[in-house]
């Protein structure tokens, strides 16, 4: 089992004709993930050529994809301007499960579909924005991971999954457990926006329940309360072993380190905080990505 | 991006916020002018973007030109906690019967719009809160409803704003809703909101943080990008949409992607260095990014070391050797380069770099985070 997403996950790329859109989808559909289909309004019918043969249908709306190809999830990689209307139109379309990664969106319009999302479309889970996506190694790989850096999971375990606020740290993340030759379940990038479609939480309660993931790494950054909430979970609904890491110790504050949300402001939101919740809650953090690898290292050795 | 009050007020005015006249002075003889259009007396305000400048004596109160000309000539140029003061604003001093707070921000846990209404304004905020919570109103807006006028006027009257002020109040805060959503700001904070003693409303003060992600559709916004404060290094990474901050530290970093980056700092100060910056190249960044990034490092008269981490996702690593080698032809760096190189294409990247012909002296590559890490420290201490 994985989380999310599976060998069955049947995707939709929505921009699959621009340039982030080909490049990915075409990436993701070489590491064998379903993907069914395209979407680019005004482009429908010109199919996408796969380099290894075959082709990818493309169509004119989202609705007019899940009709034909009866896909569960798409993989949204359109511009900022364009991002806002493309999650509600898959929403709309019946997707359950949206991976959003495009950087930029305003955080007016997140708030805005992330609400909307809540009251209308209950049943549609949103990754993202700005996140790397998700990957259940050897199942299914959705958004911009490079999937040779996820070491694929083992029948008797145990296995590892990885929930990260950062995308370049979330393959760090999976490359330590590669080197270490760790199998992971999946790993779920939510993206390091003010206003995530999935937080910590989400993605915890999963593992907890997935019986294929055996412990669970977290990696964290600085600004909002995100970390220290995941901690409250955890305390009260987690009980496999975790490690983690907090990026930003040494940020000034008042400084935005390059995502929208990482910033700490008025003492709050600090990596010291976050990681002193977390110990608090049981979880083994390392001061630095390769340290949050060595203890599971630990942790996994002792299961 | 942070606007200074003047242009926080200019933006009010857009939203129909009503603000005390006033204008703009960059020297004495400007501020004068401002003055005599505004009327007297007016108050002459230090423009920087830190707290506590009437305390710093930057806002005085003139009642003629003569006044107005000793005071704008003692502020312009005033230094205010590191803030250099280039410009003044002087507008009509107002008649001040109640203080009031009203804010708009994006509550990140609860995913709302949240109103912060106070009766007790023109004090730090921050400072009601710890002292005296029950102060302040706090009503979170759901984004997509919006503020309805009935709902502003409740939380007028909650916050235990005075009968008079009511309604004055709750058309402002509707005002300010409407500028902070569709104005597109992080941030719309008024402090003091005054209740004036013939009875009006205004904003005294204004403190406004632009969502830079919205600067598409914004074209407005292009006179504030221009008086940003930023040193000569962040000028420089923005003319090259490098996410950059600058720092105070020796050890020069290059990092793809935000959460690398702040990691690439932390490793740097737990190994004993110190950073001289944070550069997020972003994902996707190819060979001219990279010479651009070196570029802005190596202007940098403090850095000892250059340290590159990059993991390859969308990044390649053969783009990034590449941009490596075109920048040392290009450019003669300050500083030797420690470069860990991990993800796509890493091999054929460490291969460009190696048959480069570029001396250790120059150009030393680590397998791991951590010793590249320490090998940049160690260039930087001197204990290499």
């Amino acid at each position: 089992m994985a989380i999310f997403v599976n060998e069955h996950t049947k995707v939709i790329v929505q921009g699959l004709t621009g340039g982030q859109g080909k490049y990915h989808g075409l990436r993701n559909q070489a590491y064998g993930t379903q993907v069914v289909g395209g979407v680019t309004p005004g482009k429908g019918g010109t199919d996408v050529a796969i380099p290894e043969g075959g082709s990818i249908p493309v169509f004119n709306s989202v609705a007019e994809a899940v009709a034909a190809t009866g896909a569960t999830a798409s993989f949204i990689a359109v511009p900022p301007k364009a991002a806002s209307a493309a999650i509600l139109e898959a929403a709309a379309a019946g997707i359950a499960f949206i991976v959003c990664i495009t950087e930029g969106i305003p955080a007016q319009d997140e708030a805005k579909v992330y609400n909307t999302l809540v009251r209308d479309y209950p049943n549609t889970r949103l990754l993202g924005p700005n996140c790397p996506g998700i990957i259940s190694p050897g199942k299914c790989n959705i958004g911009i991971t490079a999937g040779e850096i996820a070491q694929l999971p083992t029948a008797s375990g145990p296995n590892v999954g990885i929930v990260s606020r950062s995308g370049t740290l979330t393959y760090q993340a999976l490359y330590e457990l590669k080197q270490r030759g760790i199998g992971v379940s999946t790993c779920v990038g939510i993206g390091g926006d003010p206003v995530p479609g999935t937080n910590f939480i989400d993605c915890l309660r999963e593992f907890q329940a997935d019986p294929e993931t055996h412990a669970i790494i977290m990696i964290g950054e600085i600004g909002g309360s995100a970390e220290e909430e995941a901690a409250e979970f955890i305390k009260a609904n987690v009980t496999k072993p975790m490690s983690a890491y907090i990026a930003g110790v040494t940020a000034p504050e008042g400084k935005k380190m390059g995502h929208a949300g990482a910033i700490t402001s008025g003492g709050k939101g600090t990596a010291k905080g976050k990681m002193d919740a977390l110990a608090a809650a049981g979880v083994r953090v390392g001061l630095n990505p390769t340290e949050a690898g060595d203890l599971m290292a630990e942790i996994i050795k002792s299961l | 991006m942070d606007l200074f009050e003047y242009q926080g007020k200019q933006y009010f005015a857009r939203f129909d916020i009503p603000v005390s006249p006033g204008d703009v002075g960059y020297t004495v003889d400007e501020a004068v002018a401002a003055a005599e259009m505004a009327g007297y007396p007016v108050v002459v305000k230090a423009q920087v973007q830190v707290g506590g400048r009437g305390k710093a004596g930057g806002i005085k109160l003139a009642d003629n030109a003569d006044e107005v000309r000793l005071h704008a000539g003692n502020i312009i140029g005033m230094d205010i906690k590191g803030h250099h003061v280039k410009r003044v604003w002087v507008e009509h001093a107002s008649d001040i019967k109640k203080e009031y707070y009203a804010s708009y921000s994006l509550d990140r846990a609860a995913k709302q719009h949240l109103l912060m209404l106070s009766a007790e304004g023109g004090v730090e905020i921050e400072t009601v809160a710890v002292e005296n919570p029950d102060a302040i109103v706090l009503l979170h807006i759901d984004p997509v409803d919006g503020l309805s006028a009935a709902t502003a006027r409740d939380a007028a009257v909650r916050a235990k704003i005075d009968d008079e002020a009511v309604d004055g109040v709750a058309d402002m805060l509707v005002k300010l809703y409407r500028c902070f959503t569709e104005g597109d700001c992080d941030l719309a904070e008024i402090n003091p909101l005054i209740l004036r003693p013939d009875g009006g409303v205004h904003a005294l003060d204004a403190k406004v943080s632009l969502d830079n992600n919205a600067g598409f559709r914004h074209p407005e916004w292009e006179e504030f990008r221009a008086t940003e404060e930023l040193d000569e290094r962040e000028q420089l990474a923005r003319t090259h949409d490098l996410q950059y901050i600058g720092l105070d530290g020796t050890v020069g970093i290059i990092a793809n992607g935000a959460g690398l980056a702040m990691s690439t700092l932390d490793v740097v100060n737990q190994v004993g260095g110190t950073a001289a910056n944070f550069l997020d190249i972003g994902g996707g960044a190819n060979a001219d990014m990279m010479a651009a990034a070196l570029g802005v490092i190596n202007f940098d008269e403090n850095v000892k070391s250059i340290f590159i981490n990059i993991f390859g996702g969308i990044t390649r690593g053969e783009e990034v050797a590449k941009g490596i080698v075109e920048a040392m032809g290009r450019v003669e760096l300050r500083a030797p380069i420690v470069i860990r190189l991990d993800g796509t294409n890493a091999e054929e990247g460490r291969a460009i770099l190696a048959n480069a012909g570029i001396p250790e002296s120059k150009l030393i590559s680590k397998p791991t985070m951590l010793e590249a890490a320490r090998a940049a420290v160690a260039i930087a201490n001197g204990t290499n």
